[in-house]
């Protein structure tokens, strides 16, 4: 993004449910970690279509969108968020993710822009880090 | 002289300013704080005979048959389902004829949820973490070959559970069985995908009705048919304790016996047929105490509080599955390990049907190398280790009948507790079993994060792992799967299709029971979807409040 610098103000991230999988223990518990660690959340809640996950990103001005899937349909859906949010001008916005995603799909990940993506047993201290470092690259202008 | 405050005064607060304890405090899923050893002082001994029973004797603590273990092993039943029903057909008679004894459907998610694999609601998800199945076609050439008198297959279906069930009876039928044959286990708890899997349609109030259908139409048409699985295991999934999972589970079954009641059937014409379903996770004695908990408890609601005079309504049979939530994507090869514990405890336990999960559950659906590998877990614990030998083997020891106890006591204050809030729908709606579960997950996650609590591979003993090998999804399930339905809509019977889709838009608006219209609607390859938009457009749609 170019003209003035926004005023500091904490990491703001939306913690997304894409699709039909009910599965939000994780999502929920990295959403609390994140708040806990000062940042703010806004949680979609279940059954999220791509465009609505990229509409409230948009609409909620957020850093980073982590997409949160246990059904396997992962790949789908961080494709279509990312260029939903490529279509929107958001190319500053940190795509990341977590859920069941095998070691195989990385390397499509990386290539289509996504960040990293925190299987079972990821601590949320890590998660946090992660976010502060990538943010603060990609969003310098931020102070946390 | 035998004096165990004094010990722990005197003997032990002396030992451990040598020694000092692991950990300022031990304590189970639960919670529950643990002493350093339990003895005859911590068991109501003169009320224990009774407060157990023999096995088969009422209140079942010690497992419901009589020879328990001996007499049948329990039902060796692998979930399994992916991809296309040709494909998931294959998996079932591969583990049939590796020696598994009864059958367990995985189904996909627009399944789950009731959508046909060509709703744009489906894209992406069809065919992947289980098998679609969208008509009564699908339902055949799932289970082509397989004999429905002969081998039973649980279900695990819930807001879609009538219409899927009617489809498996009708495909039945179509084969020439004699439905008072047909034996199986229908997941069709809704109660709980309310509480924790989140897998609904419709509200809550509609959904329970639905459930009831069955409860009424189950025991005089498909009478070896198990209608529901009161399910625990996705409650603990969901981030649960073990008190927590016993204590919804019991209030879900109950919720279900009452509404049951109010409809004004008779309980032992209807309890004979209820099951259970329960986690098994890694503390070994919490969890065989809370399934003769939950057993006790069962059997005393059912006996004392809703009057059955049936034995069969008092006993509470159970499938048991190890935890998914405890197998890590770190070094998962450890997962076997985790599986055969929980396994071993789960026979233990007396459960009398087990899934054991497969090691590569962390990372991707189980591939067959790795879902047999489970499957002989089960074989060797049944065969090598003596542990089925015994009813009940670790009963009488002071710690487990303290632990079982303790976690009555923890699931009984909870029953109650959830009646002050008005039952489990209004817990529901109040966003108490959300809150209390999310609670206890963050908690554990709290622990793990500062080391309090150990997870082997991933915060401690940490190494770089063989990286394990992921079975493919199918990429032709979506291409399959719509060309079967493209080619079912143009051949089925239209006048067939509309008269059965009136009939079941009839029966759920006037309240009659809907199980007579589902099974018209799966003869007349009505597809799943057109069936479920009926009780979405009569009841609406349920999505619940956003919290964290």
């Amino acid at each position: 993004m170019t003209g003035a610098a926004p005023p500091a103000r904490p990491i703001r991230v939306l913690v997304a449910k894409p699709g039909l999988d009910g599965h939000d223990r994780g999502a929920k518990v990295i959403a609390r970690a994140l708040r806990d660690a000062g940042m703010e959340i806004i949680y979609t809640g279940l059954r999220q279509t791509a465009p609505m996950i990229v509409s409230a990103a948009i609409q909620e001005d957020v850093d980073a969108v982590g997409l949160s899937v246990l059904s396997g349909a992962h790949m789908h859906y961080f494709r279509e968020v990312m260029a939903g949010l490529h279509a929107e001008g958001a190319n500053d916005v940190l795509l990341f993710g977590g859920g069941i995603v095998p070691e195989g799909d990385l390397p499509e990940l990386r290539r289509l822009g996504v960040g990293r993506v925190f299987t079972p047993g990821t601590a949320t201290g890590d998660v946090v880090r992660y976010l502060r470092d990538e943010v603060a690259r990609r969003r310098p202008d931020l102070v946390n | 002289m035998y004096d165990k405050e004094a010990w722990l005064r005197e003997r032990y607060a002396e030992s451990v300013r040598d020694r000092p304890e692991r950990k300022a405090a031990f304590r189970t899923s639960s919670e529950l704080e643990l002493d350093p050893v339990y003895g005859p002082e911590d068991v109501d001994a003169a009320t224990l005979p009774e407060r157990l029973g023999l096995p088969g004797t009422y209140p079942y603590a010690r497992g419901i048959h009589p020879s328990m273990h001996r007499g049948k092993l329990w039902t060796m039943r692998m979930f399994a389902g992916f991809g296309t029903a040709e494909r998931t057909n294959a998996r079932f008679r591969r583990l049939t004829a590796e020696g598994q004894t009864g059958l367990s459907t995985a189904f996909d998610l627009p399944t789950l949820m009731g959508y046909d694999s060509d709703d744009p609601m489906s894209r992406g998800e069809v065919g992947v973490c289980g098998v679609a199945i969208d008509t009564l076609a699908d339902m055949e050439l799932l289970f082509d070959g397989i004999d429905p008198e002969r081998i039973t297959t649980s279900m695990t279906i819930n807001a879609p559970a009538n219409a899927i069930w009617a489809m498996y009876l009708a495909m039945a039928e179509r084969k020439g069985a004699d439905l008072a044959k047909v034996g199986g286990t229908l997941q069709n708890d809704i109660l709980k995908e309310f509480l924790a899997q989140k897998e609904y349609a419709i509200p809550p109030a509609p959904s329970v009705d639905l459930v009831i259908d069955t409860f009424a139409w189950g025991p005089r048409h498909a009478p070896r048919f198990h209608f529901v699985s009161v399910s625990g295991y996705h409650i603990r999934e969901a981030g649960s304790t073990a008190a927590q999972e016993l204590a919804f589970t019991l209030a879900n079954g109950i919720h279900y016996v009452r509404r049951a009641l109010d409809r004004g059937l008779d309980v032992d014409d209807f309890a004979p047929r209820m099951s259970f379903f329960f986690n098994v996770e890694n503390h070994v004695f919490e969890e065989v105490a809370k399934f003769r908990a939950a057993r006790r408890i069962w059997a005393r609601w059912m006996r004392e509080r809703f009057g059955a005079r049936d034995p069969r309504s008092w006993m509470l049979r159970t499938h048991a599955q190890t935890a998914g939530a405890s197998l890590t994507a770190q070094q998962p090869q450890v997962n076997v390990a985790r599986v055969a514990i929980q396994a071993l405890t789960a026979v233990l336990a007396g459960t009398n049907s087990l899934h054991t999960d497969a090691y590569d559950e962390a990372l991707s659906l189980p591939s067959e190398q790795a879902a047999l590998l489970a499957l002989r877990t089960q074989q060797v614990i049944a065969h090598e280790t003596g542990a089925a030998d015994v009813a009940d083997p670790l009963g009488g020891s002071w710690y487990l009948e303290h632990l079982t106890d303790a976690l009555e006591a923890e699931a009984d204050a909870y029953l109650d507790r959830i009646d002050e809030l008005g039952g489990v729908e209004a817990g529901i709606e109040d966003g108490f079993f959300a809150r209390e579960i999310g609670d206890a997950a963050y908690r554990r996650q709290k622990r793990i994060d500062a080391g309090e609590e150990i997870v082997v591979g991933v915060n401690a003993f940490v190494t770089d792992a063989p990286e394990v090998p992921v079975p493919p999804t199918d990429p032709d399930a979506v291409r399959t799967q719509t060309e079967r339905l493209a080619r079912i809509r143009a051949e089925r019977d239209p006048d067939a299709t509309s008269a059965a889709l009136a009939r079941l838009r009839e029966a759920a608006t006037t309240g009659a029971n809907t199980m007579p219209a589902f099974l018209a609607c799966a003869h007349a390859f009505v597809t799943l979807q057109e069936q479920m938009d009926v009780l979405r457009a009569v009841h609406g749609s349920y999505l619940e409040p956003v919290t964290v």
